[in-house]
């Protein structure tokens, strides 16, 4: 409501070392930054008031795209823009630079980072309108009642809460079987991004395996599916500026039309990227055709469980699955 | 008629402001000691404030004062406070802090403790009119600032059993008229459509929220506030500061935007003049967020209503009869109820009509006047119910049309007297946009495409009253020869204050580049002018600066006459000067000027006439002795209503996988008689059209009823469109041939019905590419599209509002 934040400590450390010292430091009162875009909302509104602030957007080593060998490495802090316009991405991995391309506006892609559109907290309205709901820590959802206005709401594995994500590139990442690269006290590990996203069953108050003290320094997209076949689509009310109402990312192998292999995730239907496996499944092996788009369209919302106002996602999400499956006739 | 500067396309003086961001808006000011303030906004819908502890905020760093509700003198009307102690919406401002910084005020904000005593709540219209229902005001249910009081009405049991679940109940109205023979005309019928139907509300949103910031001197108040208007805001926004018009000093020289949001002054405008007040004059600004913007500004009125409609065989409009429940929000609103009979009455030109309205309130924000009001919302459902008769009929859907339009100048009528109109032609500007668009052959075009899309035109038609008489006029003529033209309209946004000063400098024969105009402040000396709202600057302003001009032109006349032997009648005016018509002599109007300050009296401003406003008698008063002062009230003649007419074609592609519509193309046309300035005309109809298909297709208001508090408040959320949601080239068109003879130059406004043709014509072909699909809905979002083609039922309850 104030559109004014709270007084903090901003920090610009010169290296990853010293973010990790800082962090170290500063415990749970320290929050990342790098755009900013997810962080300064809940800043205005207060409803988030972390006493230090690290930014850790001007980092050398979490800047760029590189070739890794095995992989494309895109460094956490690189912008979306930087992602859109990068060749060995446009080149290799068209999927996520559609991706990329769809998220929010070109205003924010410039800012925004790759490590923040993962990263962010989800758009439930409920959540960010300081409602004490389960994921801010309370003991209700109030955007699953009889009255709730729920049309964005998840579909699937809703325990409790029925938030969703709201990241046009994790689906693409998940679907690209990407690695994420995450440094704690100077020691990396690194974490499939389907397993990077996590549900309100795994922990009801984070979207991601990301604890304090983490990082998140470089997303590794291993070249398995470079030059693969890719379709993305983003279903939203605006062509700009707006999160996806259903949003879906296929890899896939094909060839004249037979499908070797292929990966689908979808997004906004769950609180993680949602694989389509079902569909993915029936698709190996198989010819793109009517028949076989279909087949996709019916078992794509399988076990779909709808909210006061969200079953348009189910057929939705069968035509988008349809369409997925054509793109490769 | 041949003009000079009238129809021609020219750089309003304030465009490179805009351009470069050199224009100041009010958030812009800063002055010495300036202090900032914030407001607490209730947490609740409906709620009495027991107690407030200010002790911890008053001792935070910075803090420099509270302003508390009871120190203030509160307007009168129904729910309207500027800072309340009984909360009537969610966000309502209950006090007021100011310190030093900003991040300090909020700080102290976030430290009051208010003890508040909730009260029953409500934010669907039809739930306060069950016998049970609930009150969102302690004193009442139904209210409307035009003309009904605050009171309660229940309607009965068996009004709401009768209806069942689908159809708009329908017990006691607030307001009820007829005129015709209503059964005879439904008797006479071949078709009758009847629907019930949701025209969902929508907030202003404008670009620029309602900052303002304030401090007095020498006894005087001085404001900087974002209004459309400008002198017409000063008598009210006093009032609500509490002194005389003439102590106030407002500067509103730019405006982010207001849709009829801001159209004059506001409560929240007062707040920091009230602020300064209590310290001594020192400066306040009060930044206003986007979500207070949502808060405080005010927003589109909901309709759930029923409407049921007699067509002859030709597609005449034989009877329509029809109920409007409106949400009225928490304060005493504006009347688009009204307007839905009226704009019925224009467009349709039914021979018998009724029309039955209820305005009641929600706690919700106070609900004002939006572009169109009440005629947008009645062209967004009725334009797909005459498809819906013209494809029950077997008739073209434009030849349905035609047969209702008025047409062919002062021939049409509108509401339960039938008043007449001053000029209508509409007819013609569906027929030449038609021919010119191609309708013919894109509706042979129609229909399941390769793509597996779905394409589909639609075609729509909207009306909004625009233009009033009786305001003052006023320009000066320096002793160096130049006009300035002093205007009080405001600036919206549409340059219209520009172009309608240029008839001042046509009437006196002027170079454009000779002219400066004098406005965006009480101290630039502001006639007392109607406000920039309701499409009637084009036609008001354009009389009241002819007024003005035709004063000076004859005291011109008389000067020259004094200088140089003879009467007024043996002069003209040419060139800038004074001229003898037997060619004996000249005088120039630096000349003249000069002669006026030395005259004195009415010539300069000294003497004037006794019925002209208080406000612009204290602006000559400003301007006396520097020049010839013309200054006169519009007295023109003027009999009926004065009618914005647009008509809009629309060809769009319907993905019936997603429900995503793609505008192909599209051309809006305008009835406005005489073109003022073709390229602002031009941007008039498509920034129309744009907010159109907001208001058809995207745009979000969300209400849960269990807590009555707002879901889209950000841009994000609300979803107004952009610029890649609609093509890049849109055409336009004004109507050949009209013209408005109740107007000197023959013109007339049109700026709220080129968004209701746009919106409606939209609507229209996203049924007709369902097949004829009824939503009865407004807005039809895609996700409303999938469950059509997907054959599953809408997500909503038939007469829901608040949930998109």
């Amino acid at each position: 409501m104030t559109d004014y934040m709270h007084a903090f400590d901003l920090y610009t450390p010169a290296s990853l070392a010293d973010a990790a010292k800082l962090l170290d430091e500063h415990g749970k009162d320290a929050w990342i930054v790098a755009g900013g875009k997810d962080s300064f909302d809940w800043f205005k509104d207060r409803h988030k008031q972390p006493r230090a602030v690290v930014d850790i957007g001007g980092l050398k080593e979490l800047r760029g795209i590189r070739d890794g060998g095995d992989h494309v490495a895109i460094g956490a802090a690189t912008t979306l823009t930087e992602i859109e316009e990068n060749k060995l991405l446009r080149d290799g991995f068209p999927l996520l630079v559609q991706a990329a391309a769809k998220v929010a506006s070109p205003q924010i892609r410039n800012s925004g980072t790759i490590g923040g559109n993962v990263s962010q907290d989800t758009r439930c309205t409920y959540y960010r309108d300081g409602f004490p709901c389960y994921r801010a820590g309370g003991n209700s959802c109030y955007a699953n009642t009889p009255t709730a206005m729920n049309r964005e709401h998840a579909l699937f594995e809703a325990v409790r809460c029925v938030a969703v994500t709201p990241s046009d590139t994790a689906p693409a990442l998940v679907a690209l079987e990407a690695e994420m690269a995450i440094s704690r006290g100077g020691k990396v590990r690194t974490v499939p991004a389907e397993k990077f996203f996590i549900g309100p069953d795994v922990d009801i108050t984070r979207m991601t395996v990301l604890e304090a003290g983490d990082i998140l320094t470089e997303i590794r997209l291993p070249k398995k599916w470079a030059g693969a076949s890719s379709y993305f689509e983003k279903i939203a009310d605006r062509e700009t500026w707006d999160f996806a109402l259903v949003n879906i990312a296929m890899a896939a192998r094909a060839e004249g039309g037979m499908v070797k292999d292929v990966r689908i995730a979808c997004g906004g239907v769950q609180c993680t990227p949602r694989r389509m496996t079902e569909v993915e499944d029936l698709m190996k092996g198989e010819k793109a055709g009517p028949e076989l788009e279909k087949l996709a369209q019916r078992v794509a919302a399988r076990g779909a469980k709808a909210l006061n106002f969200n079953h348009f996602k189910i057929p939705l999400m069968g035509n988008l699955a349809a369409r997925a499956v054509r793109s490769l006739a | 008629m041949a003009y000079t500067l009238l129809g021609k396309n020219f750089t309003p003086p304030d465009l490179h402001a805009k351009v470069t961001g050199a224009a100041k808006y009010s958030e812009d000011f800063r002055a010495d000691g300036m202090v900032f303030l914030k407001t607490l906004p209730s947490p609740m819908p409906h709620a009495r404030v027991k107690a407030i502890d200010v002790d911890a905020a008053r001792k935070m760093p910075g803090v420099v004062g509270v302003l508390l509700p009871g120190e203030i003198k509160q307007p009168k009307d129904a729910g309207h406070a500027i800072l309340t102690a009984y909360p009537v919406f969610v966000g309502q401002p209950i006090l007021a802090v100011a310190a030093e910084t900003e991040q300090q005020a909020e700080d102290a904000i976030q430290a009051v403790k208010v003890d508040l005593d909730p009260l029953p709540f409500v934010t669907d219209p039809l739930e306060s009119l069950r016998p049970d229902g609930p009150n969102a005001l302690v004193g009442g249910n139904v209210a409307n600032r035009q003309g009904v009081k605050l009171q309660e009405i229940k309607w009965t049991g068996k009004d709401f059993a009768k209806a069942g679940d689908d159809k708009l109940p329908m017990g006691k109205a607030a307001r009820v008229w007829s005129f015709g023979d209503l059964e005879a005309g439904f008797a006479k019928s071949k078709v009758v459509v009847e629907e019930s139907f949701v025209s969902a509300a929508n907030a202003h949103h404008a670009m620029e929220p309602r900052s303002a910031a304030a401090y007095w001197e020498g006894g005087k108040c001085h404001v900087w506030g974002s209004t459309q208007s400008s002198s017409f805001a000063v008598p009210s926004l006093a009032k609500y500061i509490g002194i005389k018009p003439t102590d106030l000093n407002l500067v509103s020289e730019f405006c982010g935007g207001g849709f009829g949001g801001k159209a004059y002054s506001y409560p929240l405008m007062a707040l920091p003049a009230l602020m300064s007040k209590k310290l001594n004059g020192r400066p306040v600004l009060m930044r206003v967020s986007r979500a207070e913007e949502f808060i405080n500004g005010s927003a589109r009125a909901a309709f759930q209503g029923w409407v049921k409609m007699g067509f002859g065989a030709d597609g005449r409009v034989l009877a329509v009869d029809s109920y409007i429940v409106q949400d009225n929000g928490s304060t005493a609103g504006f009347w688009d109820f009204q307007n839905f009979g009226m704009a019925t009455s224009v467009i349709l030109q039914p021979e018998a009509m009724r029309f039955h309205g209820i305005p009641v309130l929600t706690n919700t924000p106070p609900k004002g006047a939006q572009r169109g009001p009440g005629e947008n919302q009645t062209a967004n459902i009725l334009e797909p119910i005459l498809d819906k008769a013209a494809r029950e009929l077997g008739i073209d859907r434009l030849a349905l049309r035609l047969v209702n339009a008025p047409g062919g100048g002062p021939n049409g009528k509108i509401g339960p007297k039938q008043a007449p109109l001053t000029s209508a032609f509409l007819k013609e500007g569906l027929e030449q946009a038609a021919a010119k668009w191609g309708y013919a052959e894109k509706i042979k075009k129609t229909g399941k495409q390769a793509n597996g899309k779905i394409r589909s035109v639609g075609i729509g038609q909207a009306y909004h009253a625009a233009g009033y008489n009786g305001f003052d006029g006023m320009v000066r003529i320096t002793p160096d020869g130049k006009l300035h033209i002093h205007t009080g309209v405001g600036n919206l946004g549409t340059y219209s204050y520009a172009a309608t000063s240029r008839v001042s400098a046509e009437v006196l024969g002027y170079d454009w580049n000779n002219t400066v105009i004098e406005r965006g402040g009480t101290l630039k000396a502001m006639p007392f002018n109607i406000g920039q709202f309701g499409s009637n600057t084009s036609f008001t302003m354009t009389r009241t600066n002819y007024a003005g001009a035709m004063d000076a032109k004859q005291k011109l006349l008389e000067i020259g006459a004094a200088m140089l032997g003879g009467k007024a009648e043996d002069y003209e005016l040419k060139n800038e000067r004074v001229v003898a018509r037997n060619g004996s002599g000249s005088v120039s109007f630096a000349d003249a000027a000069k002669k006026a300050i030395e005259l004195g009296g009415k010539y300069s401003g000294h003497e004037v006439d006794p019925k002209l406003n208080p406000l612009t008698k204290a602006a000559v008063g400003m301007i006396k002795g520097t020049g010839l002062i013309g200054v006169a009230k519009d007295k023109l003649p003027k009999k009926g209503i004065v009618p914005a007419l647009a008509a809009a074609f629309i060809e769009i592609e319907l993905d019936p996988e997603t429900g995503k519509v793609e505008i192909l193309d599209y051309m809006g046309v305008a009835d406005v008689g005489q073109v003022l300035h073709p390229q602002g005309l031009d941007a008039q109809i498509r920034g129309g059209a744009v907010m159109g298909f907001g208001l058809a297709a995207t745009e979000r208001y969300i209400y849960d009823p269990a807590y009555a508090r707002p879901n889209a408040v950000g841009f994000y959320q609300a979803k107004p469109p952009t610029y890649l949601d609609v093509p890049a080239e849109m055409a336009s068109l004004a109507v050949e041939g009209a013209v408005d003879e109740q107007n000197p130059v023959g013109a007339k406004g049109i700026g709220e019905p080129v968004q209701g043709s746009a919106s409606s014509a939209y609507l229209s072909a996203v049924s007709d590419a369902l097949g004829g699909h009824m939503f009865n809905r407004v807005p039809v979002v895609s996700d409303m599209i999938v469950n059509v083609v997907a054959k599953q039922p809408q997500s909503y309850k038939p007469l829901q509002v608040n949930n998109q």
